[in-house]
């Protein structure tokens, strides 16, 4: 049976009876078995308890917003019972104890959950390179990286394995594996999604959101996994409503881009031609500035690897997780982080750990809360001006595996485009805009004001209903 | 010794008498099964988030508010980082450089004051316990609401550390903040400890003391270790900056870490938790349930004619001074509710292990009791049997002070005509005390009074049978 590929037209079929979760799910289970050899995009499937799950469903009264709709979970999302290791040896083994408010959200409304995806370990990595249990392949080319962190999530969306995954997005996990697989990455607001059950990087940056075929299918996801959460302090009190505005009118700012993020031509001819069509839709096209811009990276990494170092010092093997048994107190600590951590964990612990210690303080983390305050207010006058901001999503499109593994500051610049929106808070979207000359996918980035999730998705909308690049499937699959 | 002025600063952590934890919905509980009172929130589980408690919160403003403290409308947390098995997160949520409360003081009770830094919120650890070849760890303290109140080092002796401790502990527990109970860890202790040639010398090199856990081993290690530092500055060596910890079993201080072995907290902001405001009316409504202190109260005991003995122990314990403030209002004489407060009772309720206030004798019942006496119906004595009467009544409804008097029989017999005959039998019967007490032994009239109680069974009128016997004994 082939399956509807989108979210919406799947639970719109199995609301109606035209097609039954267990359906749906023998139906993604048997794409896993024909991909993901070859992806690598999963963990693990649990496959058994997706088919309980169904048949659940199918007993249920209850006909949820999304009903049926399998989706994939990046493992550093908590489902109570299943195993979770954020691709880290360091929790080899440990099962979750509780479930993260997104993914039960999503369960709620009548979404299946059918595994867990692949990531660079915690989050530290922009091509899944970085996950202790292998790599996973971009379906377009599978000698390519599906980029990072959430690649996992976006190679199992891209190559029609789940129409719907969560990921994780610190400074730019989701849009920018989004963009090099061809799929559409939301990074909403800060704040919009509750981070309880997020297993953190960067809290004052990780936001949980959406990767799928469409905009639409974001806006729905979102619309679910939205909203206020009494157990995190952080979380804004608006509730989420989606938008049908269309491009006519919307003021659509361009930035120079920074010298150091200069993109490939073809990209750059792409995210010309994406701007052009916005603006044959109806879109008022004008530059803004962000002149802090490039100072992005360097705040960026100061206050994700500091918050980072501070996030992993639970993972001590005292209470879960692995451990490297040990005579005294100390070297139980030094052996079992050593052991745990892959080498990008423990280059950030050090780095943030040093950012953060006495007599550094005030030079970098203080300094780069500074430039921070910097950017955001970049942002907000330039939305002063403008509805939406467009840009590319990343400099490079996929790079072949193995290429940058050694060279970690290179990849570090890669998320020059990304990060800004951590930093500010702002939402973010990453939708396909076409293809580079080696016909990997190129993503455009739309950057929106605080709490303007609903505009920059229906903006996003507005442009796939006028486009098919998001609609285009890696090789014959 | 006393060459040298001691210099001593107290750092005083109490735990806040909330009903769940500082961050979760665990109970703020003793005395359970360890690891038993946890959840995936305060045992540091991977993606937990911490939300404050407002309890709490509100609680550490009213205590800062009876220190008589500035409460900051703007505070934030921190994380305090460090590696041990009793803190699952690997660090401590706390206030480092904003904290929620400043200045204020701890009133000594003579007239002195000892300024207060700073007062900050923060989180409870859990409890490691080493046996021979292996540590066990507890969790169920982990995130019980903590408040830290640094003291100024303005101390000079340990006596005054003591009555610091114990007027803070007083002043804590009429705000109804803490139980600060040292002996159950609800009111822990850390002192720094220096000192110098004089009074306006500049400081010397101090000396932490940690775990100092109950108030007598407060003076015991500042007794040992300003002795220490005096022999070692008298001796012309210099006192090492370092971290101490007090072993009560061996009465001594010894070294924990020294100041290069000073840990680095890496403090930064806590990301999870957005800044504390706190409004001025939620600061005055605080306000309003600081209760009348206990100093005030002390002063006004003395005034209503009570001895500073009298009205120190009175106002000891919150429980006690709002006891005995009842019976006096209800029987209007303030040394007699002092009396009975302060010995029958003190003792019921210390022989029964029960708070003063859940003493089955409430203050009215216990006015009845000492208007009876003072209507002459009952004496002291019978007054008593009814007071441990109603003390140990079973359930049910309470019968007053004058049905216990009926069922006791205990009313007092202040007739002369029934009286006189009773005495003149004792006087017979007792020929030898009548007699030294015509020689001038005035003593003597005692043991005739307490046979006639005897044969009475303590109902007589100890006025009248006092008045009959002189008469009856005059020549």
């Amino acid at each position: 049976m082939s399956l509807p590929r989108s979210a919406r037209a799947l639970t719109e079929a199995a609301a109606t009876g035209e097609i039954s979760p267990l359906d749906i799910v023998e139906g993604v289970l048997a794409r896993i078995e024909a991909s993901d050899g070859e992806i690598g995009a999963f963990l693990e499937v649990r496959a058994e308890e997706a088919r309980a799950h169904a048949r659940r469903l199918e007993a249920s009264k209850d006909r949820g917003p999304l009903f049926g709709v399998p989706f994939a979970i990046k493992d550093n999302l908590q489902l109570a019972g299943w195993p979770i290791t954020c691709a880290s040896r360091i929790l080899e083994g440990h099962r979750a104890a509780y479930s993260a408010t997104a993914v039960q959200r999503l369960v709620d409304a009548g979404a299946i959950p059918i595994g867990r995806c692949n990531m660079d370990e915690f989050g530290f990595g922009s091509s899944t390179e970085h996950s202790a249990f292998g790599i996973t392949r971009n379906p377009w080319n599978t000698d390519r990286i599906p980029g990072g962190s959430s690649g996992g999530s976006a190679a199992a969306v891209a190559s029609g394995m789940v129409p719907l995954a969560l990921g994780t997005d610190t400074g730019g996990s989701i849009r920018q594996p989004a963009a090099l697989c061809g799929v559409t990455g939301l990074k909403p607001t800060y704040g919009r999604v509750s981070r309880f059950g997020l297993i953190a990087f960067g809290s004052s940056l990780d936001q949980i959101g959406p990767i799928a075929r469409s905009a639409e299918d974001c806006a729905l996801a979102l619309s679910v996994i939205a909203g206020h959460d009494p157990r995190d302090a952080t979380s804004l009190p608006e509730t989420f409503a989606t938008s049908d505005r269309d491009l006519a009118g919307l003021r659509v700012g361009v930035a120079e881009l920074p010298a150091s993020a200069s993109p490939a031509a073809s990209i750059q001819a792409r995210v010309a031609e994406a701007i052009d069509t916005m603006s044959s839709l109806g879109a008022e096209v004008r530059p803004v500035a962000l002149p802090h811009a490039e100072h992005a990276i360097a705040a960026y990494y100061l206050v994700a690897t500091s918050e980072a170092s501070s996030n992993l010092s639970r993972f001590d093997g005292i209470r879960y997780g692995n451990r490297v048994p040990a005579t005294d107190l100390r070297t139980h600590y030094i052996e079992t982080r050593s052991a745990g951590f892959g080498e990008e964990a423990k280059r950030r612990i050090l780095l943030g750990g040093f950012a953060l210690s006495s007599g550094y303080y005030d030079a970098y983390y203080k300094k780069a809360l500074q430039v921070r305050t910097l950017i955001r207010r970049d942002f907000e006058a330039a939305f002063a001006d403008v509805d939406v901001i467009v840009g590319p999503t990343t400099p490079l499109a996929a790079f072949t595996i193995g290429d940058s593994i050694d060279d970690p500051l290179s990849l570090w610049l890669c998320d020059l485009l990304t990060t800004p929106a951590n930093l500010a808070g702002i939402p973010a979207v990453s939708i396909p805009c076409g293809f580079d000359d080696d016909g990997m996918p190129v993503g455009l980035q739309l950057q929106g004001p605080a709490l303007g999730d609903a505009k920059l998705l229906a903006a996003a909308t507005t442009f796939q209903r006028a486009t098919t690049f998001h609609d285009q499937r890696p090789g014959a699959s | 010794m006393t060459d040298w002025q001691p210099v001593i600063g107290l750092e005083v952590h109490v735990q806040l008498s909330t009903r769940t934890k500082l961050f979760c919905d665990c109970a703020n509980a003793f005395g359970t099964l360890a690891n038993s009172n946890t959840c995936p929130i305060c045992a540091g589980h991977p993606g937990v988030l911490p939300v404050p408690n407002e309890q709490a919160l509100l609680l550490g403003v009213r205590a800062a508010l009876a220190l008589g403290c500035d409460v900051q409308p703007f505070s934030k947390f921190d994380r305090k980082h460090y590696f041990y098995p009793d803190l699952p997160k690997g660090y401590q949520i706390s206030q480092y450089d904003l904290p929620f409360a400043l200045n204020g003081s701890v009133d000594l009770g003579d007239g002195r004051r000892i300024d207060l830094e700073r007062i900050h919120w923060e989180e409870d650890a859990g409890k490691s316990t080493h046996e021979a070849g292996y540590s066990l760890v507890d969790l169920n303290r982990c995130g019980v609401p903590l408040i830290e109140i640094v003291g100024k080092p303005n101390l000079h002796s340990p006596a005054d550390a003591h009555a610091f401790l114990d007027s803070l502990k007083r002043t804590l527990r009429y705000a109804t903040v803490s139980t600060c109970d040292m002996e159950k860890g609800s009111l822990r202790c850390d002192a720094n400890v220096s000192l110098r040639r004089t009074s306006d010398a500049p400081l010397g090199t101090k000396v932490e003391i940690k775990n100092v856990n109950s108030f007598k081993m407060v003076e015991r290690a500042l007794d040992f270790e300003l002795a220490r530092q005096a022999a070692i500055l008298d001796s012309g060596a210099t006192v090492a900056q370092e971290t101490r910890l007090w072993d009560e079993a061996r009465g001594e201080t010894r070294s924990m870490r020294s100041k290069e072995e000073a840990m680095d907290y890496r403090y930064f902001p806590e990301p999870d938790i957005p800044p504390i405001e706190l409004a001025t009316s939620t600061i005055d409504a605080q306000r309003e349930l600081v209760a009348e202190s206990w100093q005030t109260r002390r002063h006004r005991y003395e005034s209503a004619g009570l001895t500073a003995y009298d009205a120190s122990v009175l106002t000891a314990e919150p429980d006690i001074a709002d006891y005995f403030e009842a019976t006096w209002q209800a029987c209007d004489d303030a040394k007699q509710a002092a009396n009975w407060t302060q010995t029958d009772v003190l003792r019921a309720a210390g022989e029964r292990g029960v708070g003063i206030a859940e003493l089955r004798v409430r203050p009215n019942t216990l006015a009845e009791i000492i208007g009876l006496v003072q209507s002459g119906l009952i004496n002291f004595a019978g007054a008593r049997k009814v007071f441990n009467r109603i003390l140990d009544a079973n359930d049910g409804p309470c019968e007053t002070p004058a049905e216990a008097v009926v069922a006791l029989g205990v009313a007092q017999i202040s007739d002369p005509h029934l009286l006189e005959p009773i005495v003149r039998e004792v006087m017979g019967a007792c020929e030898k005390a009548v007699a030294d007490y015509r020689k001038g032994k005035t003593k003597a009239l005692d043991a005739l009074k307490g046979r006639i109680m005897g044969k009475t069974k303590g109902r007589a009128d100890p006025a009248v049978v006092g008045e009959i016997l002189t008469r009856l004994l005059s020549p």
